[in-house]
């Protein structure tokens, strides 16, 4: 993250550092009091019940929340002091929203080479040949002509991977990227991501896919009431869960 | 037709007959054999003829103005608009102050205000202007400048200017509601997602929020394009000479009224008709691109 204003902080390992963050909505408190630190290439699995403030915590890193108090180090780069230009920040941590927002007026290859020229001042062809590669990637180099509209939301969520991928993050965030599909096209986009985690990427992800969560996740965080309550590793979590209240809702939610 | 075809079985060829009669544009119809009438009369009878050759430099004027001020007007339209969405405190409210403030004066008097109030009024502050340079300034290239201010006469600012100026002023207001509306339709997701990929808020309008909003607000603005052209006939208590002041000119040159007034509706007709052609086949092609 060159050109930042600000002096990184060392911070070891530790990638993203959060640190006694606060965030409410008027009287609903999001956040309370969370910590968490993510290493690099860790992916981190995060649950809870709606309302728990996961989708918050995600937003708070990219700074699509500000936290009302507590900080928030991004490699080595507070994101709540003043001369910190968020842009920089942002094109490092790629995030992928429950409802796709892809650009609709735009085809497949504009949506992931748009930010590539504008952001990284990549050339068009530059631009075109990293998109095609990550289309190859993800399954659908076929559609890069065609129109978000004209994509199935399978296809639509992976476009939206690609095209955070063309930044080169190096960190991705998933928000709730399979709640809005159906069930039939779940696994398309579980398994693009697991690639991904295989290959190193530091990923923070918001989910109910427990089967995900079992197969790639170094470690799992449930949030509940904007605490977090307790984290661990899924074999931890799903065998022994210490609080009653992780107990309760993982009962609920593995049928 | 509806009751009897509702109780007994249709007869399937009455049915085919009264449909095609209901779906023919009789409006349509009806002002095509009233421009025919008219232009029967131009080429039969002289006072329309006269009317007629008379009336059309006024056409051109019209168009010239229309077309001038409502370019202007969108330029303003779509700063004042990026203000009303803005988080800026002073554009904000800059914006808010020029729209409200427009939006609640007649267009007629706000052209009489721009010519014989405001263009009066900048003209002395240029003046007052120029004196101080030469009291203060007085070097080479300053002084020329100031003493071409000072000559600046009330006279050298045409009326026709000051009707644009004014018209692209009070339709500035509209278009930049009309841009918010756009913008604001536009889902929140869409500049949350061009933001996480690092854009900038500027480059995230330019690139992925305008252009959609300019979609959504293509009718509307269509419709403000054929308003200024018909609105256009207000600056004629400015003695600029388009198209409904020249109706007058010939009402009092010929005292035909009937025939002079006939003419000016059927030529603003026209070109109101033609522009919303032109604006229904604009956007049936932007809403082919997508």
């Amino acid at each position: 993250m060159k050109n930042n204003m600000v002096e990184p902080i060392p911070v070891d390992d530790d990638i993203i550092i959060i640190d006694h963050v606060y965030k409410s909505f008027g009287k609903t408190k999001a956040l309370v009091d969370v910590s968490l630190r993510v290493k690099k290439a860790e992916v981190c699995f995060i649950f809870g019940p709606s309302g728990g403030g996961k989708s918050t915590l995600l937003r708070c890193i990219n700074h699509l929340e500000a936290p009302d108090s507590g900080r928030i180090i991004v490699d080595g780069i507070p994101l709540t002091h003043a001369k910190t230009n968020i842009d920089l920040v942002r094109a490092e941590v790629g995030i992928v929203f429950q409802l796709f927002n892809l650009f609709p007026h735009l085809t497949v290859l504009g949506n992931v080479t748009l930010a590539q020229e504008k952001v990284r001042k990549r050339s068009k062809e530059e631009a075109e040949q990293l998109a095609m590669e990550l289309l190859e990637r993800v399954g659908i180099p076929e559609k890069a002509n065609a129109y978000p509209g004209q994509l199935s939301g399978g296809q639509k969520q992976r476009v939206a991977i690609a095209r955070s991928l063309a930044m080169n993050p190096k960190i991705m965030l998933f928000d709730e990227p399979t709640s809005a599909l159906d069930a039939e096209m779940i696994k398309e986009v579980l398994d693009v991501m697991l690639d991904l985690a295989k290959e190193g990427m530091t990923m923070l992800v918001v989910s109910h896919e427990m089967g995900f969560a079992k197969a790639a996740s170094d470690r799992m965080v449930f949030l509940a009431e904007g605490k977090i309550i307790e984290e661990g590793s899924s074999k931890e979590l799903f065998a022994n869960p210490k609080q009653e209240r992780t107990q309760a809702f993982i009962d609920q939610i593995l049928y | 037709m509806a009751i009897t075809s509702d109780i007994e079985k249709p007869s399937p060829k009455l049915i085919p007959w009264t449909e095609k009669l209901a779906q023919v544009p009789w409006w349509a119809l009806i002002i095509l054999l009233l421009g025919v009438l008219i232009v029967y009369f131009i080429f039969t009878s002289p006072t329309y003829e006269d009317a007629f050759f008379f009336l059309i430099a006024g056409v051109r004027l019209t168009i010239q103005v229309s077309l001038i001020s409502f370019g202007t007007a969108l330029v303003v339209g779509l700063i004042v608009g990026l203000g009303r969405v803005s988080k800026n405190v002073v554009f904000y409210n800059l914006s808010s102050l020029y729209v409200e403030v427009v939006r609640g004066i007649p267009i007629l008097v706000m052209l009489i205000y721009f010519a014989f109030v405001l263009t009066p009024l900048a003209l002395q502050l240029l003046h007052w202007l120029s004196t101080a340079m030469l009291q203060n300034l007085a070097i080479g290239p300053v002084v020329g400048l100031a003493e071409s201010m000072a000559n600046l006469n009330i006279r050298d600012v045409p009326m026709v200017v000051r009707a644009i100026v004014g018209l692209a002023f009070c339709y500035g207001a509209f278009e930049a509601e009309v841009f918010r509306a756009g913008i604001e339709a536009i889902e929140r997701g869409q500049m949350e997602a061009a933001r996480s990929l690092g854009m900038s808020y500027f480059q995230a309008m330019r690139y992925v929020i305008l252009p959609q909003a300019i979609r959504t607000v293509l009718p509307p603005l269509g419709n403000d394009f054929i308003a200024i052209l018909k609105d256009s006939s207000l600056i004629s208590v400015l003695a600029v000479r388009e198209l409904t002041h020249l109706g007058k000119l010939n009402r009092a040159r010929t005292f035909r009224t009937f025939e002079t007034w006939n003419t000016v509706a059927f030529l603003y007709l026209i070109l109101t008709l033609s522009l919303s052609i032109l604006v229904k086949f604009i956007e049936r092609r932007m809403t082919y691109e997508k």
